[in-house]
């Protein structure tokens, strides 16, 4: 069991609260958890990734384990910890200003 | 007696206004969606309890949201979020919208003018304005930055690009005014399905006859002292565009300066700024039940976005332009430094026309007597991005 957690206004999208768990299939990757994210909580499509490119959307990050995995590629494996569910993958909105 | 329902669109999340007909009671719903930009709301003419939502942010992007109770309950139109079965690949489409560039619908995606004249491809940011269809419920139009009009026939399920305006082909002549190069404006002809207007900042206003497969320019008469060529076919910031259904050749136009009509579908312009004390602004909106009636706020110039001397007037014409009169009863007539915004003013139908706009200060203004009086329904709301009135049975 995957455990994921997802920023305030995505978790009121999706009408979760606390932590997101999935059944992800090895090899645990980015792709694979956002996928199994999205198929789980299908109003959530667009608004980590990009439709069509699946890009990361710019004001967003991951972390997994305190490492930044934002620019790593999307099937790059998760560290064992979230893979084994002992850690939470992170996706994280970016602290801006503003109002 | 009728009712008015108000749909308010915030930086903040979206809020209802509903009141009986005669506009003195309200009830406040909201915040929907809160902590969301909520570009635009708009109801279906067929159905109005069926009423669409411009969700939007910049860590999230764009959302649809629907609702079918008069915006009681919403949903993002085909996901059912009680439905836990996985399904894999994901068929979300309600918030896809993806240019037309395929070899057998679309037109390539090419580059429009930056902001320092360099070229700059069309990328897709938010949708601006909700346009329901006049005939059919699940029809209806969105408006889109980087501009593009799109159109949904399934209630906002999925949504096709009508790619013929944005493959006009003079859109690398076209270019981003300071909130986007955004397209703001949609209007359907009641009296011709083929025919719908649109205005883009800055690009100007565009025409199609043959329901939005292809589109031509209709600026002639506009003067943009910013451009290169200041009456050049493209690249004018037309704010905003208004039309009274019973005379769907006459239009009425708040551009960056100036305010415009046309008596001919947008053939030709000419100016009727008159004796307005300035003729930059945002908004215009016509008099439900008289079509030469029109209301503006002006706005002291394109530095300065706020009343002149902190004074909040609604001008109006009984004349189709020229003649103006300030309107000020019950408008704060010192110290207010707020804006309105293009898709911020409505009227209803209501016998006595109501009229309402939001403004930048969380203020939305009614008046139940055509703009004689006015009263603050809300007065402390985030920033209103837009306002539409439904007048209900």
């Amino acid at each position: 069991m995957i455990r994921v957690q997802i920023p305030y206004h995505l978790r009121t999208l999706a009408g979760v609260e606390g932590e997101v768990t999935l059944d992800v299939a090895a090899p645990v990757t980015i792709r694979s958890v956002l996928d199994a994210l999205e198929s789980r909580y299908p109003m959530l499509q667009g608004t980590i990734r990009e439709h069509g490119t699946l890009a990361r959307r710019p004001f967003l990050r991951f972390f997994a384990c305190e490492e930044d995995m934002s620019l790593a590629s999307p099937d790059a494996r998760l560290p064992a910890a979230v893979a084994e569910g002992r850690e939470p993958f992170l996706i994280i909105g970016a602290i801006a200003g503003g109002d | 007696m009728s009712s008015v329902r108000v749909l308010v669109g915030t930086r903040k999340g979206a809020f209802i206004l509903e009141s009986d007909g005669k506009r003195k009671d309200w009830k406040v719903s909201g915040p929907h969606f809160a902590g969301w930009e909520i570009y635009h709301m708009k109801g279906s003419p067929v159905d109005p309890d069926r009423i669409y939502a411009s969700q939007t942010s910049g860590w999230f992007g764009q959302l649809l949201q629907a609702s079918t109770d008069g915006g009681k309950t919403w949903f993002q139109p085909g996901v059912n979020p009680e439905d836990a079965k996985p399904a894999f690949p994901p068929q979300n489409k309600s918030n896809k919208f993806v240019y037309d560039s395929s070899a057998e619908t679309g037109k390539p995606l090419t580059t429009h003018q930056w902001y320092d004249g360099s070229q700059h491809p069309w990328e897709f940011k938010r949708v601006w304005h909700i346009e329901p269809s006049l005939t059919e419920a699940k029809t209806v139009y969105a408006g889109v930055e980087d501009a593009a009009i799109f159109r949904s026939t399934d209630g906002g399920e999925s949504w096709q690009e009508l790619p013929g305006l944005r493959g006009h082909g003079t859109g690398p002549d076209w270019q981003p005014g300071a909130g986007g190069m955004c397209l703001h404006t949609i209007i359907l002809d009641p009296s011709n399905s083929e025919r719908m207007y649109i205005a883009i900042s800055a690009a100007g206003a565009y025409r199609t006859d043959d329901g939005g497969k292809s589109w031509k320019p209709i600026n002639k008469g506009l003067v943009s002292d910013f451009m290169p060529n200041p009456t050049g076919e493209v690249g004018h910031c037309v704010h905003h565009i208004a039309m009274h259904p019973s005379r769907p050749t006459t239009l009425f136009m708040q551009k960056h300066w100036h305010v415009m009509r046309s008596d001919d579908a947008g053939d030709k312009w000419t100016k009727i700024s008159g004796n307005l004390p300035t003729d930059f602004g945002f908004c215009i909106d016509v008099h439900a039940h008289e079509p030469e009636t029109l209301y503006v706020v002006p706005i002291k110039s394109d530095s300065l976005h706020f009343p002149i001397d902190g004074k909040l007037q609604v001008f109006r014409s009984r004349s189709g332009g020229n003649e103006w009169e300030p309107l000020t009863k019950g408008l704060p007539q010192q110290d207010c430094y707020v804006n309105v915004l293009r898709d911020a003013m409505a009227v209803d139908t209501v016998d006595e026309c109501g009229v309402y706009f939001g403004t930048t200060g969380g203020q939305v203004y009614c008046s139940a007597d055509g703009g004689d009086s006015w009263n603050a329904i809300v007065h402390d709301l985030p920033a209103v991005l837009s306002v539409e009135v439904q007048t209900l049975a």
